[in-house]
């Protein structure tokens, strides 16, 4: 592989705190390696607006192994950037060429509400999870695990769902900013499970009630949330989440 | 200060049970009434924080992430093990006792590994009660696979995203808690002090990371689950927020630091490619069961690999460790990629790594799957692809990653690898109930020295935090609390609060009111490349002798010159990561000087003045069978204590993989 050095011209979105108006700044960056993540591209900026006497821009990230889902940039129009099922961490700087110019905006949603630059406020994930992504198991309350044989397909399937890594790309890439593949993922893996099974129907439509409560859109089959989705979570969740749903209230026994 | 391990009397089989039905108790009604502080949610944090909570007691949570899903545990790949024994292949909770207890290189207290083998089986249950999907067989039980060169198949894994699939269990059980009521959630919180009140931990002062205003909370106890400190070498395989800030605030507050030069150095991740690295990442070691590790014969051979012919390659530790390959330990494989570097065989542009070679396993994988179609006279093309298929089935999402990460394509061409900092045996010394020398502070998971000794097996970690967290806390803090039921809340305007919040502002004005030329990040690069030069892989009397020096001098430069943009009330990394700079550069020295001390090589730990004439690691156990437990006596100044390690029964050999 042939390495190169470019130079870039960046427009990132800056914004102090939630409660005063954001911009776009632009920013030259000279001699980054096709080699960097994007991420690197992003700590060599900083190291050079520190020198300046600058702030550096904010951005949320934390393994740079594309699993923690902390990083979270919408790269000229795409969350995580142009690579299938790549978080921004992984994104590697050979995808760009020398004179590119880059726009950086942070997930945009209601319901993701900016903290700074490109950092914002994703903890309406968590209290959708609080509202029924877990079986009720105390710790202790557990039988031998072999007792319960599961379908490996099932099983496979389960896990698929349950490798989301809750970074709420699809969110961001959704017109609606709608939160239904995440909840959907969710809602799949433990659906798809036996041990999930006595709690389904509230499960499905507690999620979903916080859901809305937090103020996400409404899903109109768009497709965007799984075409960027970096964990390639499928739309075939948000199916099934809409026949647990739907089974759930018309059964009268969870209420919609 | 004598070091009480409180490792109970008895039959190593019999201590824990003993343990638990003659430990205190405490009851539900008083339960409620008690406060605790749970620092960190990785595997240790989130877990013991959801089982406290389901116990009744009121806990706080804190993190410094986003999310407490985000803990570093999620990055763990390749497994968890545990003495189920389904495999019928003779395992047994002793036979996991043991090679830990062998693994870590006889460095490790008996007791407490002897109970983390004794509860592993308990946490596969509780996983799998939560709706982990670990992977499993057509018939529809669990899979296995063998790890780390252990004889017996023991680790259960979820693809290699085991890591992922536990915290995510433990994460809604912690959530699910915090909808109850039961767990107050903190996040993007930072822990900066704790707060002791006489003589015992009651409380922390922890900084929003939002508002960058700080918060004054009360605990009964606090629990410190906040990881390992490998982020000392700057570059490591460790997410970038990971920081030794609450261990070390703890270890300033009183808290004895266990064996800190104990570093784990994985010898599989994709190699530095620059300046501008910011961190490393693991190609998961159930690559060397498939890969074979090799360098060319001759000294700065800059032909491709393949163009190098077989007879020109050195499978060096086929060739060095006939008996194990390519499957010796961990420690073990690091030091020979790194002699045979240093040597100048080193290959890819930096010169600073080794080939992990997928092409006899592709070969060897295809033929079989050209016999099972039926077609064994397959020509070798179509062979390469059968295998091709076969190696992409097993570990597709290792080959994509490193794919994404160096732009080459690992089927093809030979993976280009080097070992790097993981894992930190050492920490906060606890005793027995995990409690450390400052009673009612407690840490959990890879925070605490415990019970891995001077090496840590591979998908042990896992298995460690989760032990920790469901199974050893909520019967040993209760032993504890028992005697504290009568203890009110105590409000946090008490001056003990009052001057520990005081001592952390100062701290953050003063870094702030430096105004240097120099950042933050540039220091740290500093003390991560004395650390791996001097502190890392290989060490010695004069190289640590000068890392101590030199990082005396970096630390005063750092508080004369440092530069922080920014505001201290506001959202400002900057500020955030001076704070654990800061305290990654005390804590290198510390660890220098404990590597200085123990003048023996074991595990891990490799002191080139003890070797064997084959330049193997040689223990020296008549001097060193002892935890080192360092005691914070001022700037620069730390006392060793010794906790004699005592081997009932398990006989200490030399360990020998050829």
């Amino acid at each position: 592989m042939q390495h190169y050095n470019m130079n870039l011209t960046l427009k990132v979105w800056r914004q102090r705190n939630n409660k005063m108006k954001g911009h776009f700044e632009t920013f030259q960056v000279k001699d980054i390696s096709s080699e960097m993540s994007f991420l690197e591209m992003f700590d060599v900026l900083n190291e050079q607006l520190v020198a300046d006497g600058k702030d550096p821009i904010a951005f949320d990230h934390d393994c740079r192994e594309g699993i923690c889902g902390m990083c979270s940039m919408y790269i000229n129009g795409r969350a995580h950037g142009p690579w299938e099922q790549t978080t921004t961490c992984q994104l590697h700087m050979r995808e760009y060429k020398d004179g590119d110019t880059i726009v950086v905006e942070p997930w945009r949603a209601d319901s993701f509400p900016v903290i700074r630059d490109l950092v914002v406020d994703r903890t309406g994930f968590d209290r959708i999870i609080a509202a029924g992504g877990y079986v009720s198991v105390n710790t202790g309350n557990a039988q031998d695990a072999n007792s319960l044989p599961i379908e490996k397909q099932k099983a496979d399937e389960a896990f698929a769902a349950a490798s989301c890594i809750g970074c709420g790309a699809c969110v961001a890439a959704c017109p609606n900013t709608s939160a239904m593949l995440f909840v959907s993922a969710k809602v799949s893996h433990l659906a798809l499970l036996p041990q999930g099974d006595p709690e389904r129907k509230n499960r499905a439509v507690d999620m979903v009630k916080q859901m809305d409560t937090e103020g996400f859109g409404s899903c109109t089959n768009i497709g965007a949330c799984e075409a960027e989705c970096p964990k390639g979570i499928s739309l075939e969740n948000i199916a099934r989440l809409n026949r647990e749903y739907v089974s759930a209230v018309f059964s009268g026994s969870a209420e919609g | 200060m004598a070091l009480n391990s409180k490792i109970p009397t008895g039959p190593l089989d019999a201590k824990w049970t003993t343990y638990k039905s003659t430990c205190k108790l405490v009851n539900p009604a008083n339960k409620r009434h008690l406060e605790i502080i749970v620092v960190g949610t990785g595997l240790a944090g989130a877990s013991a924080a959801a089982s406290l909570g389901e116990m009744g007691y009121k806990v706080k949570a804190f993190c410094f992430q986003d999310s407490p899903r985000r803990a570093h545990s999620i990055a763990a790949q390749g497994g968890i093990n545990a003495a189920k024994n389904y495999q019928n292949d003779g395992d047994s909770t002793y036979r996991l006792f043991y090679d830990t207890v062998k693994g870590g290189d006889y460095r490790s207290r008996e007791g407490n590994v002897y109970r983390l083998a004794e509860v592993s089986a308990n946490i596969i249950d509780q996983c799998v009660a939560q709706g982990v999907p670990f992977a499993r067989e057509y018939g529809g039980l669990l899979s296995n696979r063998s790890f780390g060169g252990v004889q017996v198949q023991r680790t259960f894994y979820a693809a290699g995203q085991t890591g992922q699939q536990l915290l995510i269990g433990a994460y809604q059980a912690l959530e699910r808690q915090v909808a109850l009521g039961n767990v107050t959630m903190y996040s993007r919180h930072e822990m900066l002090e704790v707060v002791k009140i006489d003589g015992k931990a009651r409380g922390i002062i922890a900084r929003d990371l939002v508002s960058g205003e700080l918060e004054r909370h009360f605990g009964h106890a606090v629990l410190l689950c906040t990881g390992g400190y490998g982020n000392v070498f700057y570059l490591s395989t460790n997410a970038m927020g990971s920081n030794v800030t609450a261990a070390w605030k703890a270890h300033k507050a009183g808290a004895n630091f266990g064996n800190p030069c104990f570093t784990q150095i994985h010898p599989t991740c994709i190699p530095v490619s620059g300046d501008h690295q910011s961190k490393l990442t693991l190609m998961s070691e159930s690559l060397r069961n498939d890969g074979r590790i090799w360098v060319p014969k001759k000294q700065g051979d800059t032909r491709k690999a393949i163009d190098i012919p077989e007879e020109e390659r050195d499978y060096y530790l086929e060739r060095r460790y006939p008996a194990f390959g390519n499957l010796v330990p961990r420690d073990v494989a690091s030091r020979a990629a790194k002699e045979r570097c240093d040597a100048g065989y080193g290959v890819g542009s930096s010169k600073m790594a080794v080939f992990l070679d997928f092409a006899s396993a592709i070969e060897r994988y295809g033929k079989v799957e050209a016999n099972k179609q039926g077609t064994p006279d397959l020509d070798k093309a179509s062979i390469i692809a059968l295998g091709k298929e076969v190696v992409k089935a097993k570990y597709g999402n290792l080959f994509d990653m490193y794919a994404k990460i160096t732009g080459e394509n690992p089927y093809e061409v030979p993976m280009r690898i080097y070992p790097a900092v993981h894992y930190t045996m050492g920490g906060l010394w606890v005793d027995y109930e995990l409690m450390t020398t400052v009673p009612n502070l407690y840490a959990l998971g890879e925070a605490n020295f415990s019970d891995h000794g001077a090496n840590r097996l591979g998908a042990s970690a896992l298995m460690q935090g989760l032990a920790d967290g469901y199974f050893v806390i909520p019967y040993t803090l209760g032993n504890n609390l028992a005697d504290d039921i009568r203890t009110k809340s105590i409000p946090t305007d008490h001056p003990e609060f009052v001057a520990a919040e005081k001592a952390v502002r100062d701290r953050i004005e003063r870094m702030m009111n430096i105004k240097g030329k120099e950042s933050v990040e540039s220091f740290h690069k500093r003390l991560g490349k004395i650390m791996w030069e001097k502190c890392g892989m290989a060490r010695n009397e004069k190289g640590l002798k000068e890392a101590i020096t030199e990082i005396q001098a970096l630390r005063k430069e750092f508080w004369a010159n440092v530069r922080i943009p920014g505001e201290i009330n506001e959202y400002n990394p900057e500020l955030d990561k001076a704070g654990r700079v800061a305290d990654f550069l005390e804590l290198g020295e510390l660890m220098c000087m404990d590597a200085l001390n123990r003048n023996e090589s074991c595990g891990g730990h490799f002191r080139e003045e003890s070797q064997t004439e084959e330049g193997e690691a040689k223990r020296n156990d008549d001097e060193f069978m002892y935890v080192a437990a360092w005691e914070y006596k001022g700037d620069s100044n730390f006392e060793l204590h010794k906790e004699p390690l005592e081997y009932e029964v398990v006989h200490p050999t030399q360990r020998s993989y050829k």
